[in-house]
Parts: C-alpha cells; sequence; structure tokens
C-alpha cells in the first residue's frame, strides 16, 4: 500500500462530504440598490459558510483526492512528474501579477521573462520563433493548424486534408476539424510507427499537414522521422509536432532538427507545472523561421533598451484574449532555468529508463519496444479498465486505460523521472497482483477510496450537473 | 535541495541514487542510459542548449531580479481583466498538493475531491445565470465565445453563418473569436452601438434568417450596465438565432438574470473572483440551456452512485470529448483551467451571497463616484457615456489620451487609452486607497 485514501471521518457510512449547500444556504433579497430594480435580479441564492467552515470542507474534499505528492501517477501521456515548490513561489509574486494593459515601458520585466522562456524553448525545441500565447496543449495545436492553413493562404495554395496517425492523441484529430480540415487517418504499421508507404499513398496536394507526436503513445521513436519530413514536405505539405511526449527527447533530438516546421510545447508536462486537476496547462508553438510571420500577436522581441510587443506582419490574430497562462509560463522559465542543458537531459534519460524498466518488470504482456518515456501494455484477458480500478486499492493511480486502441485492453504507462527504483518496485508490485485476480474482484473494485465503483450509465443518462438538478 | 547544489550535473527532482541506476541498467539488459535513446544519428543532438544549470536560490534571484524592472503602478485597468481582493484562504486551500498536484478526473474514485469542487463550480453559475447547465472551465471570456459561435452553427435549425457582435468590444476578444469562426466559416460582423448601449434597431435592421448567434455584453467593455438585454433577445430570437450574452460572476450577482432577458449562452471570465491579474490569466465560464447539453463544449461534472448507493461525482457525457469522439467532438479542449475554477468557487462561498452582492453594489457606487471626482477636473468630463457603470467608465480628456496615460505612468498610475481624447478607468476595493492621489494626479496631467 503506498497511499490510503484519507477519509476524513472514521464513520465509513459517512464518507462523503455534503455539498456546500447542505451545509449552508442563505438567501439574500436584492432591494435598495445603487441600480433601478429593472436592471437588477430579486435574489440570490448561494452557500454562506463562515471560514472555517469553508476551511474544513476544502481541506476534506482535498483528502478525497490523489495528487502526484500522494503516490506514483503513471498516467500515459499526461507526464505526471513532480512539481517543485520554489517555481510556484516565483509565480505568486506580486510583481509578477500585472494587468496586461499596462504602458509597455512600465512592464519591462514580465516582456524581458517571455522573451528569456522564448529563446530557451527555441533552443530546446530547435525551432526560430516561439509564441506564449496558447493556454493549453489542444490550444497550441490549433495555433499552429491555424499558423499553417495562413502559410498556405499566403502562398495561394488552399488545401484541404491534415494527416494523423491512428496512434495520435484525440486532440489531434479535434483541432483538425476544428480549423476546417478533413482528418485523413493514418493505420500503424506492425511495429507500432508509420507506415512510410501508407503515408506516401495518403499524402498528396491537398494535403496541409501531417500532425505527428514523436516518439509517439505507444513509445516509440518513429525512426523513419527524416523520410516522413521528406515525403510531406515533397507534397507541399508542413510537418506538425506535437509536444506531449518531448519529456523524452530532451537533449537527444529536436524536432526542428528532425524536419518538424511548427511544433506545441505542453510546458505543464515536460517542464514540471502542477496539471491543477486538469490545468491550467499552457501550449507555447514554435516555428520555424519561414512561419514566423504568421505567429499570433502580440508577439515579445528585443530592442535597444528593452522588450516590446509586435504584430508579426502576416499574423493569424490572436488564440487567447490577452497573453495566454501566464503563472504557467513562469513556472516552465524557473524550471528549464533550474535545470539548465545538464538537468534536462538527465531528466529524459531518467524518464526513459524508469519507462524500460517498470515495462521490464511487470508481468502484464508488453508489445512493441523500445520504448522511450511511456509503454503499452495489454490487460487483456483481464478488461483493463477493470484492472486500473483495482490497482487504486493497491494505493496507486492507474495508467490511461483502452488507448491507444491498437493494443488490446490497453494500460497506457507513463512512470517519468520522478519516481525512484522503489517506488517502480512498488508499482510493479501492484501491477502483478492485480493480474493476478479473477474478473469478480476486478469487477467490484475499488474498495479502498472514499468512493466505491461509480455508476458511470446513470450519470450519463439522467445527467444532474448541478445541486439544483438534485432537486434540493 | 541545499546550496551545493550550485554545480548540479543532473535533475534534483529524479530521485535515482547511481546505484539504482546501475541496476535499473542491469535490469533492462543495457550498458549505458544512452543506449535506450532510440533516435538515429542523423538527427540526433549533443544536449547543448546554452542553459547553464542554476541552484533554486539562483533561480529565484534571477527571476525576481527580472521582475523588479516592472515598474511599481496603480492600476485602474479593467476592459475584461479584473483585480479584487483575493482572500488568503483561497491560496491557501487550492494550493493543497491533492488538489494542485492531480489531474483531469480519469479515475472518479479518487479524485471525489476535486470532482465535487468542480460541481460546486457549475452550480454556483447555474445560480448566478438562472440557466440549467455550466461546464467546469474553458480557458477565458474570449474562447468561450468562439465555442458559443461554433455552439451556435451546430445547435442551429437552418443555415446561416453571421455572427454578430457589438461594435465596441474589445479587440482581443473579437480576434480570437475570428480565428474560432474561420474553420466552420463563420462571419463575424459588428452592430452599432449608441452611447454605450446596444442600438437595438439598428440590430434588428441588420439581423436577418443568416444569422447564427447574437453576442452582447453587460457590463460592456466600456463598463457600461446594458438596458435593453431583453429586447436584443427578441431580436435573436425573431431570427431563429442564439442569444449569447457575456458577463461575469461578480456582475451577475446583482444584474437582471441572463435566464430572465432569454439568453441561450452566458460565457465571460470567471478569473474575476479567486485570480488576481496576472497577465491576463483567465477562467472562461460557459453556461446554457439544457437543450443544447449533448453540444455543450469542455468537461462536465455529474452526480451519480457509487457501488454503496452513495452519492459521488464523476465526468460525465465524455462522448462529446476529444479523447473519445476525435474530429466530431464538440471542441478539442483537453487540459483546461480546473484550478482555477476551484479557486473562484472557493472565493464565491467565501463571500457568500451578501459578501458577493456587496461587492458587486461596490462595482456600482465606486466608479460612479469616480467618475463624478474627475468631472471636476479641469479638462476632464466623465462619464462619456449616459448610463449606469459597472467597476468602469470612460473619460474624456481635452489633452490627447496617449500623453494622458504616459503622464499617469510616470506619476505611478495606469489607465486605458480608448480613443483620441478618451480614457478608461476602472476602480475596484484595491484601488481604493489610490483614489484620492489618482485624481490629484489627474489634475496635474490633464489641464
Amino acid at each position: 500500500m503506498i497511499f490510503d485514501q484519507a477519509r476524513w471521518t472514521a464513520d465509513d457510512d459517512e464518507r462523503y462530504e455534503p455539498l456546500l449547500s447542505e451545509k449552508a444556504d442563505r438567501e439574500v433579497e436584492i432591494e435598495d440598490s445603487p441600480l433601478p430594480d429593472e436592471l437588477t435580479r430579486d435574489s440570490l441564492s448561494l452557500p454562506d459558510p463562515a471560514e472555517p467552515e469553508l476551511a474544513r470542507h476544502y481541506t476534506r474534499l482535498s483528502q478525497m483526492n490523489y495528487g502526484v505528492e500522494n503516490g506514483p501517477f503513471p498516467l500515459g501521456s499526461c507526464t505526471m512528474k513532480y512539481n517543485p515548490s520554489f517555481t510556484e513561489t516565483i509565480a505568486a509574486r506580486e510583481d509578477a501579477a500585472i494587468h496586461p494593459d499596462r504602458p509597455e515601458s512600465t512592464m519591462q520585466g514580465t516582456l524581458a521573462l517571455c522573451h528569456r522562456l522564448q529563446d530557451y524553448l527555441g533552443r530546446i525545441g530547435g525551432m526560430d520563433a516561439v509564441t506564449l500565447q496558447p493556454p493549453a496543449g489542444a490550444a497550441g495545436e490549433f495555433t499552429g493548424i491555424q499558423i499553417a492553413k495562413a502559410y498556405h493562404q499566403h502562398n495561394d495554395d488552399e488545401r484541404s486534408e491534415v494527416v494523423i496517425p491512428d496512434s495520435a492523441h484525440g486532440t489531434n484529430f479535434a483541432t483538425a476539424a476544428m480549423a476546417g480540415y478533413e482528418v485523413v487517418e493514418l493505420p500503424s504499421d506492425d511495429d507500432g510507427r508509420v507506415d512510410v508507404d501508407a503515408l506516401s499513398a495518403a499524402v498528396g496536394e491537398e494535403t496541409a499537414a501531417l500532425m505527428l507526436t514523436n516518439p509517439n503513445t505507444l513509445g516509440l521513436f518513429e525512426r523513419d522521422i527524416e523520410e516522413i519530413a521528406d515525403v510531406v514536405h515533397d507534397a507541399g505539405g508542413l510537418l506538425y509536432y506535437d509536444g506531449a511526449n518531448l519529456n523524452a527527447l530532451l537533449g537527444r533530438a529536436r524536432p526542428g532538427d528532425m524536419g518538424f516546421d511548427v511544433m506545441h510545447y505542453n510546458v505543464h508536462k515536460t517542464f514540471a507545472t502542477p496539471h491543477g486537476g486538469g490545468g491550467p496547462g499552457a501550449g507555447p508553438v514554435g516555428v520555424t523561421e519561414e512561419l514566423a510571420e504568421f505567429l499570433p500577436d502580440p508577439h515579445v522581441r528585443e530592442v535597444s533598451g528593452g522588450y516590446e510587443h509586435y504584430a508579426p506582419e502576416h499574423s493569424i490574430g490572436k488564440v487567447h484574449g490577452y497573453y495566454g497562462n501566464w503563472p504557467v509560463l513562469v513556472k516552465a522559465f524557473a524550471y528549464i532555468a533550474r535545470l539548465g542543458d545538464a538537468g534536462l537531459a538527465d531528466a529524459s534519460a531518467k524518464a526513459v529508463l524508469n519507462a524500460n524498466y517498470l515495462a521490464e518488470q511487470i508481468s502484464y504482456d508488453v508489445p512493441f519496444g523500445p520504448f522511450h518515456h511511456e509503454f503499452v501494455a495489454s490487460a487483456a484477458p483481464q478488461d483493463a479498465a477493470d484492472a486500473a480500478k483495482r490497482m487504486l486499492d493497491y494505493g496507486v493511480h492507474p495508467p490511461t486505460t483502452k488507448w491507444p486502441e491498437i493494443v488490446d485492453e490497453a494500460l497506457m504507462t507513463e512512470p517519468t523521472e520522478a519516481e525512484s527504483k522503489r517506488s517502480l518496485d512498488q508499482l510493479a508490485a501492484a501491477f502483478d497482483a492485480v493480474a493476478e485476480e479473477d474478473d469478480a474482484t476486478l469487477a467490484s473494485a475499488p474498495e479502498r477510496p472514499a468512493a466505491k465503483r461509480i455508476d458511470q450509465v446513470v450519470a450519463a443518462r439522467e445527467p444532474r450537473l448541478s445541486w439544483q438538478a438534485l432537486g434540493e | 535541495m541545499s546550496e551545493s547544489d550550485e554545480s548540479t550535473t543532473g535533475s534534483p527532482y529524479a530521485p535515482q541514487t547511481p546505484s539504482e541506476t546501475a541496476a535499473m541498467l542491469s535490469a533492462v539488459g543495457a550498458d549505458d542510459v544512452e543506449s535506450l535513446f532510440d533516435v538515429p544519428e542523423s538527427v540526433a543532438f549533443d544536449g547543448d542548449f546554452g542553459i547553464e544549470s542554476r541552484s533554486e536560490r539562483e533561480t529565484r534571484r534571477e527571476a525576481a531580479r527580472l521582475l523588479k524592472r516592472n515598474d511599481d503602478l496603480t492600476e485602474f485597468l479593467g476592459r475584461g481583466h479584473y483585480a479584487h481582493y483575493v482572500p488568503a484562504v483561497v491560496d491557501d486551500l487550492s494550493s493543497r498538493s491533492e488538489f494542485l498536484t492531480s489531474y483531469t478526473q480519469y479515475q472518479p474514485e479518487v479524485a471525489q475531491g476535486f470532482l465535487q469542487a468542480l460541481f460546486e463550480f457549475q452550480s454556483m453559475l447555474v445560480e448566478l445565470t438562472g440557466l440549467d447547465i455550466a461546464n467546469c472551465s474553458m480557458y477565458d471570456d474570449a474562447t468561450a465565445l468562439g465555442e458559443a459561435a461554433t455552439l451556435s452553427q451546430r445547435v442551429r435549425s437552418v443555415s446561416g453563418d453571421r455572427i454578430l457582435v457589438p461594435e465596441q468590444l474589445r479587440d482581443g476578444k473579437r480576434a480570437v473569436l475570428e480565428n474560432y469562426a474561420d474553420g466552420p466559416g463563420l462571419s463575424v460582423e459588428s452592430y452599432p452601438m449608441d452611447d454605450g448601449q446596444v442600438d437595438v434597431d439598428a440590430l434588428a435592421e441588420t439581423a436577418d434568417a443568416d444569422v447564427a448567434m447574437v453576442y452582447a455584453e453587460t457590463p460592456t467593455v466600456r463598463g457600461i450596465v446594458a438596458e435593453r438585454l431583453g429586447d436584443v433577445g427578441e431580436v435573436a430570437d425573431d431570427n431563429d438565432a442564439l442569444f449569447c450574452l457575456g458577463s461575469d460572476p461578480v456582475a451577475l450577482a446583482l444584474l437582471e438574470r441572463p435566464a430572465d432577458v432569454g439568453a441561450d449562452v452566458v460565457v465571460g471570465d470567471a478569473a474575476s473572483l479567486g485570480t488576481g491579474t496576472a497577465f491576463g490569466f483567465g477562467l472562461g465560464m460557459f453556461v446554457t440551456r439544457e437543450e443544447f447539453l449533448r453540444q455543450v463544449p469542455g468537461r462536465l461534472v455529474g452526480a451519480s452512485e457509487d457501488a454503496d448507493g452513495r452519492r459521488a461525482y464523476t465526468l460525465t457525457l465524455q462522448t462529446r470529448e476529444q479523447h473519445i469522439r476525435k474530429e466530431r467532438a464538440t471542441s478539442n479542449i483537453c487540459t483546461n483551467q480546473a484550478w482555477v475554477a476551484l479557486r473562484t468557487a472557493i472565493h464565491a462561498a467565501w463571500l457568500g451571497p451578501r459578501g458577493l452582492v456587496d461587492l458587486a453594489e461596490d462595482c456600482v457606487t465606486r466608479p460612479r463616484d469616480l467618475a463624478a471626482r474627475l468631472d471636476e477636473v479641469v479638462g476632464v468630463q466623465a462619464p462619456v457615456h449616459d448610463g449606469h457603470h459597472f467597476r468602469e467608465f470612460v473619460a474624456h480628456t481635452d489633452q490627447p489620451a496617449r500623453a494622458v496615460v504616459e503622464d499617469l505612468a510616470a506619476r505611478g498610475f495606469a489607465v486605458h487609452a480608448v480613443g483620441e481624447h478618451l480614457i478608461q478607468v476602472c476602480a475596484t476595493e484595491v484601488t481604493a486607497e489610490s483614489e484620492e492621489a489618482f485624481v490629484e494626479a489627474v489634475a496635474e496631467v490633464a489641464g
């Protein structure tokens, strides 16, 4: 048992924490307001806890939640690594919290930090210019694809298709559709990699871009990357790099050197920022010189005596109302500066070693290989989702399940560099214990967390999405 | 980590010891770590980024050195991004690592805490808007508006590709909307404003069967409380278009309920609660009617029950989302702003209904009083628009606005320039102690 989920009460029948609305409810009438009645509501009804009640409520909720500091979190493709505390301290500085509409001359510190981070990310990705604006990885994808589209349009070369391997993240498909492209799905070859012949057949004069994750979601490096780049470029398309798995390459290979024209960085994954229960992240986008004039507006550049915003000549406009998720970018800057060349390369090395070691230790079948920072095991003949629920009873967060679909009953596992050998051995023991168990045990798991198995069907068939819908 | 880490040769956050590394290499049958990288020689990189490792202490000093180059200004700035006092308990509770270092709730049994917090967030937005369902956090107001535009095209019974927006709209918001509108082939068009309010007659004239969505804001970008929203809603309705209303949770505590003026979707930035100014860091809210449930973008938390029949929470209706539906998803959003939503929920609960209404009322009286004081300054007329204001107002300056902005910055104050002779001033409780000095500074520079 690595992590035993705290239950805030010894009484097992009262495992859940009541909603705020069940604890305290007070309606206020709105009268004598400084606005005429016809412009105001009549009343407002919200919970009204005193601060001690509030503190206890959210503390208890936190104890019903699992984070990286509770135990291993090998959620494949999410890179759930430890987040150093000092980056929080820097991001919380008062002089980091300024309004974005200040006069430029009065925010030189913020612009300097932006410029420094743009430069660092450019070096790490082998890219010529970087925008910090996209507020998440998927927003970075959208930015990158809009840049590709603007580039083609600028060259009077309208194209209608984006090619995406079947192992790619769902965001790639959704992003291409969002930008108005048809998606051409590319089947993986028997080795789990891009089939170059199939790629050659799939690309043509309608191909705007190939979106590729390298290493891919199976943890495999696309060894034919130069040939892939040639095939796409020869057809007039651009090569897009999905940065979700960049943690596996730091210091060993750079997307720019591999022939990618545009990429996004998941700085919250690769450079450690807390994932915050699902965000905020940040998805800076790097491009080659050829595409730099299409970057979002504003962009930060150095001029004599300081830094300024400017609008790139053929800018796609904006992808976020202001400047993106700034605190996340500050944390990325601090992390990169702390680690430097040696630290970044070491993080990658240990992430890759940890993945290969864990893959070697567990008894589930692990097809393909060799792996970079993640691998996909097969739970078959067990149901991967059930096996995952059972892992919760052993005090570990399970891997990503049933994806990618290329592997039967997939357990997509990414331990990251943040786990020690001892921790990996515990994790492997949990995997192996679950692998031995019968279907009935798995199907009734978990026993130990704050909630037992949750009925997804009820949740979807009778959606109750607010306390108002609970009929209170 | 100690100061002796100054010359670190690896990541201080990767806990393998050298003997562990050796044992693990041996277990996988590799001679060294480099042999595990399956990168062809021709694209291999030598690891030299030219970024030097620093100690934690040195990194903090360096960041401080950089950020100290920001001038110490009192910001009377708003236009969609607002500073309200955030109580310390928001920082403390949201910083608990079980929240901060968790991820999307793919395993709800060990994520009940965050799921319940998001359920509370959704519920508060439902109460504030009077609409049925809220998603649990998008990036910011501008991207939420973009998502609303694409929703309008999906749910509309007849085809139509025009999105109507007010001519007075923050440039950045419109620019984001245009990027979202680009893929589905929607065109973004402006309708006129009249003295800071929607020109409803002009709107009605331009609206036709090709309109998919009409967007209006209250308060507007110029801080005006909109007075004819019901009429705007009718124009949308008459043309079978969606009525999308932009607002924020503080304003919604006081202003008429969006549901009562016929709004189909409410978008806006909820970061006005829970998050101070952080260079534009936002939290998109997206609230709509139940009939659009299966077309809603983003994550939704629903109540269900566990195997013991106890109430429990889970992400639901995920078949709308990119990780399942791929190119047919309602949005590409994956990582969102969950932690910011947690902060907003805590802040709203800390204020309670009385505190929230009091704060909203202060947002009406404070700018009104400040505008009256500035109006007494020679060379300034304030407010420019005849209407009720919320947080901010526009003032006319006889001097060029750009010069006024620069001269004020030199005296330690920031305001927006929004026209050749127009400045915009935002006042909340966090600027309260500086108002006296601000009025004096304006008197010095505007005369």
